[in-house]
């Protein structure tokens, strides 16, 4: 198994953090090899990839991320209105992964994810009006009011899921590689996850299985460096994710998460392998969250300095540039599709508003699928 | 008819669902070249291939989690725990993933998986491999809790549980791999999901036993006759979903009941049995209800502590005896 461009070396016991976890200085998180201060030559290597592709697929990504970043602003808004109930995870700064990811897939392929998976759904090609209805916990909702925010699922798309428990979906997914694999199709999966979720014995059960027993599966740690409140050097020993692929003799590659196009192509290059060759990938794509882990985070782990650091990163402003500075975006077509964009949101919260609550007999359908003695 | 062993006749059961559909496989620790911890997956690798019958490492929750996925994308994973003490470490999968999925995927996701292997005491294995897990599984709505006791019923009972769509936590039980018994030959017997079995019929008192406790409560009932007392012995075989209907009919018959389990008593699923008679069969109870249930201890090694942990036929006879006032 070749290795793809080995990440950088290992950080191990690199940084300081005092014992209670609470960064003693401004928090700097490391910065990496891949994801760049230097915004500029971030730029040029995007237009270099933009020179690759076709007008209508560019326009289209970037369409897409525009179109999760104002849908998880209104969710903002509604939660705070309280139409949207429970735990409600928002994908703002991280929309170049999935949308990048899932742009190098054919249409049957198979995705899965975490409970943050409102992007995702979106990417796969899921009606933003039955996500919004899912999240208002309405009828019309993509499960039809029984998953919520965390468990967006539409099969008529191959979208597998939003998981509730952390690292739950990585098994989930091996298993669905392994099945496509049985069927002899040449259908690969994708398997997102946080980078918290590799300290779980879930993921490393799975890498093990799908290396072992050649699975086509792609594994997407999504690392926006934070599990919740607790930061990546708090939490994990050795800090570099992709690395962790070499205790499996896995394929793996380092990815900036800022950069659409660079995902497209990382995940691209792990579809090939996984579809010629059925074997499975592990990609580091390297995020930030611009919002808190949930609606109901204090923010008080992380410091105004770093969150405005990664926001001069912002995947779609450097996306927006680059295509503008390419010639592929004028005003008029930016404009014209947040105009698009600004109506299928608002469509969307109105059929969410509008979308009646799920009948009481809801309550206790899709317990079983072959229900026995009246259960 | 032929008279096999209760392996056998899960063994019989697990090749004729290889044989009818292509979609069934079969996955766990040892199932295929060792031929199975308990030999219930003999030959299988030899007829179906390692395509079919597939050996894992030692990684529970990861299997579990795996045919749960692979039952997402169409398939009729059976997934065996060398014993269901080790299932514990794969409980996330069972329970977060297999029992929830269609209910959270509003209906779209089902999950036709079956988690089976041995469950309950074993031979002086101590207390991490000796433990009866029924309850924990049957409290979960979204599986089915299966616990079959003789081997014609293991047999039809697993059919059945392979074909339905629904997780199904098949929990068989080491000590009773040798059992013999007859089991009819037809490729297309089953046994539905869900339905009791009278056992023995009795007219003075109803026994409810399952799993190990169904041979020991007949063998109590036997030494009851003898004592002029006439004992019903009923075997739910399925947990959940409970046949209640039949168990109620017995106690409206007997008008006095003892429920026998292997399983500690409590929260166990005899308290529920013993809750859901009350309700229904009240006026029809002439003594309160009964259980029999393993000591509320750690499974011990010494042999005599073992079997002391263990209900056996006196503590069946005597409990009888007591909700029959004779003593």
């Amino acid at each position: 198994m070749t290795k793809q461009a080995r990440p950088t070396e290992s950080r191990a016991g690199a940084e300081e953090t005092s014992a209670a976890g609470v960064a003693e200085k401004e928090a700097e998180p490391e910065e990496s090899a891949v994801m760049r201060e230097d915004n500029v030559a971030r730029k040029e290597e995007q237009k270099t990839r933009i020179e690759e592709l076709d007008n209508e697929t560019l326009l289209q990504m970037l369409h897409q991320m525009i179109l999760i970043r104002r849908l998880e602003e209104k969710c903002a808004e509604s939660y705070s209105l309280g139409k949207i109930g429970g735990f409600c995870h928002l994908y703002i700064g991280q929309e170049a992964v999935a949308v990048g990811a899932l742009s190098a897939l054919r249409p049957d392929d198979y995705v899965l994810t975490s409970y943050r998976d409102h992007g995702h759904a979106i990417a796969k090609g899921t009606p933003p009006d039955e996500i919004m209805a899912e999240l208002y916990g309405k009828a019309g909702g993509c499960s039809k009011g029984k998953g919520g925010s965390m468990h967006l699922f539409d099969a008529g798309v191959n979208f597998l899921g939003g998981h509730g428990i952390v690292g739950g979906q990585i098994p989930l997914g091996t298993g669905v590689a392994f099945g496509t694999k049985y069927k002899g199709t040449d259908q690969v999966t994708l398997c997102f996850f946080g980078e918290a979720a590799v300290n779980q014995g879930a993921f490393h059960e799975s890498l093990n299985m799908a290396q072992l027993w050649k699975l086509p599966c792609i594994y997407i740690c999504e690392n926006n460096q934070y599990g919740m409140g607790t930061s990546l050097q708090r939490a994990m020993s050795l800090h570099d994710v992709s690395m962790k692929a070499c205790a499996y003799e896995m394929a793996s590659e380092f990815v900036d998460g800022m950069d659409v196009l660079a995902v497209r192509e990382a995940v691209a290059r792990a579809v090939e392998r996984a579809r010629s060759d059925y074997a499975p990938t592990l990609l580091e794509v390297r995020t930030y969250r611009f919002m808190g882990h949930s609606m109901s985070d204090p923010g008080n782990y992380r410091t105004r300095t770093e969150i405005e650091k990664y926001q001069e990163r912002d995947p779609i402003k450097l996306f927006t540039e680059s295509l503008k500075e390419k010639g592929v975006l004028t005003d008029e077509r930016l404009a014209l599709i947040e105009g698009e964009v600004r109506e299928a949101v608002e469509r969307a919260a109105r059929f969410a508003d509008e979308s009646p609550e799920p009948a009481p007999e809801e309550l206790f359908t899709d317990v079983y699928a072959n229900p026995l003695n009246g259960q | 008819m032929t008279v096999m062993t209760m392996r056998d006749a899960l063994n019989q059961a697990l090749r004729e669902e290889l044989q009818r559909d292509e979609s069934v496989f079969l996955m766990g620790e040892e199932v295929a070249e060792y031929q199975g911890a308990y030999k219930v997956t003999r030959n299988l690798l030899q007829e179906f291939g390692p395509k079919r019958v597939i050996d894992t490492p030692i990684t529970e929750l990861g299997f579990a989690g795996l045919g749960v996925g692979a039952a997402m994308a169409g398939l009729r994973p059976i997934i065996e725990f060398m014993t269901f003490n080790f299932s514990i470490l794969a409980t996330d999968q069972i329970i977060n993933s297999a029992a929830k999925m269609l209910y959270m995927s509003g209906g779209q996701y089902k999950i036709p998986i079956v988690f089976r292997g041995p469950n309950g005491s074993a031979f002086q294995v101590s207390s991490q491999h000796s433990q009866a897990m029924e309850s924990w599984y049957a409290y979960f709505p979204g599986v089915k809790v299966v616990m079959p006791s003789t081997p014609a019923d293991a047999k039809g009972l697993l059919k059945s549980a392979i074909r339905d769509d629904d997780p199904v936590i098949f929990l068989e039980q080491e000590r009773m791999y040798g059992n013999k018994g007859e089991v009819p030959d037809d490729e297309d017997f089953t046994i539905p999901l869900g339905v009791a079995d009278v056992k023995r019929e009795g007219t003075d008192a109803t026994i409810i036993a399952r799993s190990l406790m169904v041979p020991v409560a007949l063998k109590a009932a036997e030494e009851l006759e003898k004592q002029g007392v006439s004992c019903e012995v009923v075997d739910p075989r399925t947990i959940r979903p409970l046949d209640i209907e039949t168990i109620v009919n017995s106690v409206k018959k007997t008008n006095r009941v003892v429920i026998a389990e292997e399983s500690h008593h409590f929260c166990g699923v005899g308290a529920e049995i013993a809750a859901e008679i009350q309700v229904r069969a009240f006026d029809h109870l002439d003594a309160p209800i009964h259980r029999v249930s393993g000591a509320d201890v750690p499974m011990p090694y010494a042999k005599n502590l073992e079997k002391l942990a263990i209900p056996d036929v006196e503590q069946i006879v005597k409990a009888v005896r007591a909700v029959a006032y004779l003593d």
